[in-house]
């Protein structure tokens, strides 16, 4: 009965959405519903960027301003059909996305709100000064759209397409985030080195989507080009680009139905203060902006998270959230990549060095590992070990020296590279996504044996793979001891079970070689016992590891050799107890007698 | 084009150029200080140029009520602050007198000289007194409780700072533009080139300011301090720099630059209320030239905009706006290439 109930609330809802034009209501409700839709479409688009992504445009309305203006042009001026004016808005939109997204998103994340800024501006002059645009008057007498040789000419006939045409944006934004691209997009604010680290390809993925934004919105301006059958410059300028990233903000960035209940918000409000304002003040002009402008400022001062939350708990008794169905139960394991042979060289350090400035970090360290060997890292706090794994993995470019991976050069080479030659890691200072849950930072990890892209996950075509990848997810909790938490969120976790959700997420990537950075740190004594037992079955399967450790017991129990490290270069390398045995490391350690 | 005509639109760029280096170094100083990417500077530019309009008018401007607005609310919110963190009352009245002193001394100051005609250097200083106490007062209120914040998150409160500086520009000066008599009536010719006394004037008051600036950077310890919170602001902090005197300070600078360059423009053309930001941005565009990092790039970048705009009015003047702010994108092609870097917020 459960689902049932779940499911009324939703469906009634969706019932009477669409039902409303045919009931007997005014027609300027219509209207106004019509303009939330259109304008949720763009604010879709903003959530996606900005509260996923750690990302922003100003510039939404001229990407909505060219989808209006492709078809006003094809369709009056070429009389093509609309539908094609449809396909030139998202290739025109695209391109320009895309064009933008290249050059600012190498640079750090302001670059592309100020470059949106400045294209937006640009975009709209060129409008309002194109011979072929109409200038400052635009187009008008676009046709009405036609669909199934029915004509969509009245507000109350394209108010389903609007609706059908949003809702199924949303939900398509939805299946996204709730995949395998999806959760390297979710990893994106604030999770790059993580996500680079376990294969993704960030700026990949901040292009997408940026694009995917545009193309929402250049959706939205065609059908506001049809709504209104006539286009000007005036409503795709600056300020309401502004005003859609207000409707984002203001209805909750941080989910897809905050679109929709920022846009409600904006229109309701804006029309009110449109009249109220002006007979207060005595005059004409847009003096809604000042009240706009305040809100947005309270709303990221005392809720950064919107109005959504909000009205997630009064809807809460009706439309209660549902945890994740567990219905990976039968999919089929992931393929495993082939293992090398216990004794094969696996990784072999050359003189590795990293300086920054003058300060010598690594100094020409030199060391290698065999399959299967399980070794030790070990040196007083600032010996450059931490520096070392990052050198190893990418995430610092060295200064010098070499770093072959089973026979191959692998220095220099991006992160998310070294990642998918099956190299796996986790970090000195837990890098996770505290709002994701440990099964999903988890199968973050399993990124790199998953091929479903974009699109599929938009279409939710990629369900058998995507439970293939949370079946090893589950699988590596289970072995890790921390099945019974998946469903949590990362972030209520303490310290040394975020620890563990990192060795987890290292092995969903089916890697050959693990580097571990201080594993054991905040786990109990009997927590560190199962581990380090986990740690040996890995190496009977064939697994090797590289781990930084300051529990003495721990690794001088588990290694098979260690490499000490003091200042930034090796001491000397051997089994442990010709490590315990050396003066050198005493004197390390725990300083000379004089 | 002949060499004349040239010549009057080097003038023209350069001396254009030389306010959006102002603003572009305004630009630069609150981003490395606060890194609030400070959309509302334009909107400075326009309340000085227009304050100094009501002035010459012998009108009261409407920033003056604004200013003492603000004053109150900061007051009221210091209050509230003080009173919920337990402060005892007496010092706590005492400090947030204190901190209204001075604004509520300069709106009184106002109020009481705005009809009296003054001469136009005292109602240019006054303009100044007006609009510079702004900055900081607006710093409490908007982006004080946020300073923690993402780069991303202080680049939208500054885009609704902007909404709402541009509607009660609209609300203090009306939808009428207004342009101020020149400073100076005399004009030079050098060749041929026939230079105008404000030409004149600006270059001088943007040279003098920029080199204030660098004395004050160099030789000051509130400039060391400023620059020691750009290099690392919890460094700075725990050498008992504090950031939030330190982001107060920048906008109070960033407000005087903005008015003191509304104030120089005003007799070279008509300036609205919303004219602020399109002349803000082009200062903008010369700061992401230099990358947001570095006054003399700043500065230099402001002079090449100002340039690129007074030549393509002449040639493509309908295309003027559409050339300049379509310069940044070869520029951040060109430093994305030579700088590629994504940092973690």
């Amino acid at each position: 009965m459960r689902l049932n109930r779940s499911l009324l609330l939703p469906a009634l809802g969706l019932a009477l959405l669409f039902a409303l034009p045919l009931l007997p209501v005014p027609e300027f409700w219509i209207t106004q519903l019509n303009y939330i839709g259109m304008f949720a479409l763009v604010s879709l688009g903003l959530v996606l960027l900005t509260g996923v992504g750690g990302l922003t445009s100003f510039g939404q309305a001229a990407f909505v301003g060219l989808g209006a203006y492709s078809t006003a042009v094809l369709s009056t001026q070429f009389s093509l059909s609309p539908w094609l004016g449809l396909l030139a808005g998202w290739l025109l939109t695209g391109g320009a996305a895309w064009l933008l997204a290249l050059l600012t998103l190498r640079m750090s994340g302001h670059y592309l709100p100020l470059a949106t800024i400045a294209w937006a501006l640009s975009l709209n002059f060129s409008m309002a000064n194109l011979e072929l645009l109409g200038k400052y008057d635009g187009i008008l007498g676009l046709p009405a759209l036609q669909l199934f040789g029915i004509s969509l000419q009245d507000g109350r006939a394209i108010y389903g397409l609007i609706w059908g045409i949003a809702l199924l944006a949303a939900l398509a934004v939805r299946n996204l985030l709730d995949s395998r691209p999806g959760r390297a997009i979710r990893a994106l604010n604030g999770g790059v080195t993580m996500a680079e680290a376990m294969g993704v390809s960030t700026f990949r993925y901040k292009v997408i989507i940026f694009v995917l934004a545009a193309l929402l919105a250049s959706t939205s301006g065609w059908l506001f080009a049809h709504v209104q059958r006539t286009v000007n410059p005036s409503p795709f300028g600056l300020k309401m680009g502004i005003e859609y990233l207000f409707m984002a903000v203001v209805g909750g960035v941080v989910s897809v139905w905050g679109a929709f209940v920022g846009a409600g918000v904006f229109k309701l409000v804006e029309d009110q203060l449109k009249e109220l304002l002006p007979a207060l003040l005595g005059s004409n002009g847009n003096f809604e902006i000042i009240v706009l402008g305040i809100v947005l400022v309270l709303v990221l001062q005392h809720a950064p998270r919107g109005l959504w939350p909000y009205a997630q708990q009064l809807l809460q008794r009706w439309w209660p959230s549902q945890g994740r169905a567990q219905d990976w139960i039968d999919a089929e394991p992931l393929p495993q990549r082939a293992k090398p042979q216990a004794g094969e060289p696996l990784l072999q350090v050359e003189r590795l060095r990293k300086q920054f400035g003058g300060l010598v970090a690594v100094n020409d360290v030199s060391f290698g590992i065999r399959a299967g060997e399980i070794i030790g890292l070990i040196g007083p706090n600032g010996a450059g070990k931490s520096t070392t794994f990052n050198l190893i993995t990418g995430v610092l470019p060295a200064s010098g020296g070499s770093v072959h991976f089973r026979g191959e050069d692998v220095s220099g080479l991006p992160s998310r590279e070294i990642a998918r030659r099956g190299v796996s890691r986790t970090f000195q200072h837990v890098k996770m996504m505290a709002e994701m849950t440990v099964l999903e930072n988890v199968a973050l990890g399993a990124y790199v044996r998953g091929h479903s892209g974009t699109l599929r996950a938009l279409l939710r075509l990629d369900r058998a793979e995507e439970q293939r990848l949370f079946r090893e997810a589950e699988l590596q909790l289970r072995r890790i001891g921390m099945a019974e938490q998946a469903h949590e969120l990362a972030g209520n976790l303490a310290l040394g079970p975020q620890r563990l959700m990192e060795i987890a997420r290292a092995l969903c990537s089916d890697p050959a070689l693990l580097l571990l950075d201080e594993p054991a740190a905040g786990l109990r004594h009997k927590e560190k016992q199962a581990l380090a037992e986990v740690l040996r079955q890995l190496q009977r399967e064939g697994l090797s590891v590289l781990l930084v450790e300051h529990d003495m017991e721990f690794v001088m129990g588990l290694t098979d050799r260690l490499v000490v490290m003091e200042f930034g270069t090796k001491l000397i390398e051997g089994t442990p107890a010709e490590v315990q045995a050396s003066p050198e490391v005493r004197a390390a350690y725990l300083g000379t007698e004089h | 084009m002949d060499l004349s005509i040239a010549s009057i639109l080097l003038l023209d760029g350069l001396s254009n150029g030389a306010i959006y280096a102002l603003l572009a170094l305004a630009t630069v100083l609150v981003f490395t200080v606060t890194r609030v990417i400070f959309i509302p500077q334009g909107e400075f530019v326009a309340f000085g140029a227009l304050t100094l309009a009501a002035l010459q008018q012998g009108q009261r401007p409407g920033t003056v009520v604004f200013l003492l607005s603000l004053t109150g609310l900061v007051a009221l919110l210091d209050l509230w602050a003080g009173w919920r963190a337990g402060e005892a009352a007496t010092p706590l009245l005492r400090r947030v007198a204190q901190a209204a002193a001075l604004p509520l001394g300069l709106s009184a100051l106002a109020w009481w000289a705005a009809p009296l005609q003054l001469p136009l250097l005292l109602q240019v200083l006054l303009t100044l007194a007006i609009v510079t106490p702004m900055g900081p007062l607006l710093y409490r209120l908007a982006y004080q409780p946020l300073a923690d914040a993402s780069v991303l998150v202080l680049l939208i409160v500054s885009v609704g700072v902007h909404f709402s500086l541009t509607g009660l520009g609209l609300v203090f000066f009306g939808a009428e533009g207004s342009r101020n008599p020149s400073f100076w009536d005399s004009s030079f010719t050098l060749g041929p080139l026939f230079i105008a006394g404000q030409t004149v004037i600006i270059l001088l008051a943007s040279l003098a300011l920029i080199v204030l600036l660098w004395l004050f950077f160099e030789r000051s310890l509130y400039g060391k301090a400023l620059r020691a919170t750009a290099v690392n602001r919890l460094g700075a902090r725990l050498m008992g720099i504090s950031s939030t005197a330190a982001g107060r300070l920048s906008l109070a600078m960033a407000a005087f630059i903005g008015a003191l360059s509304g104030v120089l423009i005003s007799p070279t053309t008509t300036i609205f209320y919303d004219s602020g930001f399109l002349i803000g941005l082009k200062g903008f565009v010369a700061a992401v030239f230099a990358g947001l990092a570095s006054y003399p790039g700043a500065a230099l970048g402001a002079v090449l905009v100002g340039l690129l705009e007074s030549f393509s009015s002449f040639w493509a003047s309908a295309f003027k706006e559409v050339i300049v702010f379509t310069s940044i994108l070869p520029v951040l092609l060109w430093r994305s290439l030579r700088n590629p870097h994504s940092d973690e917020h």
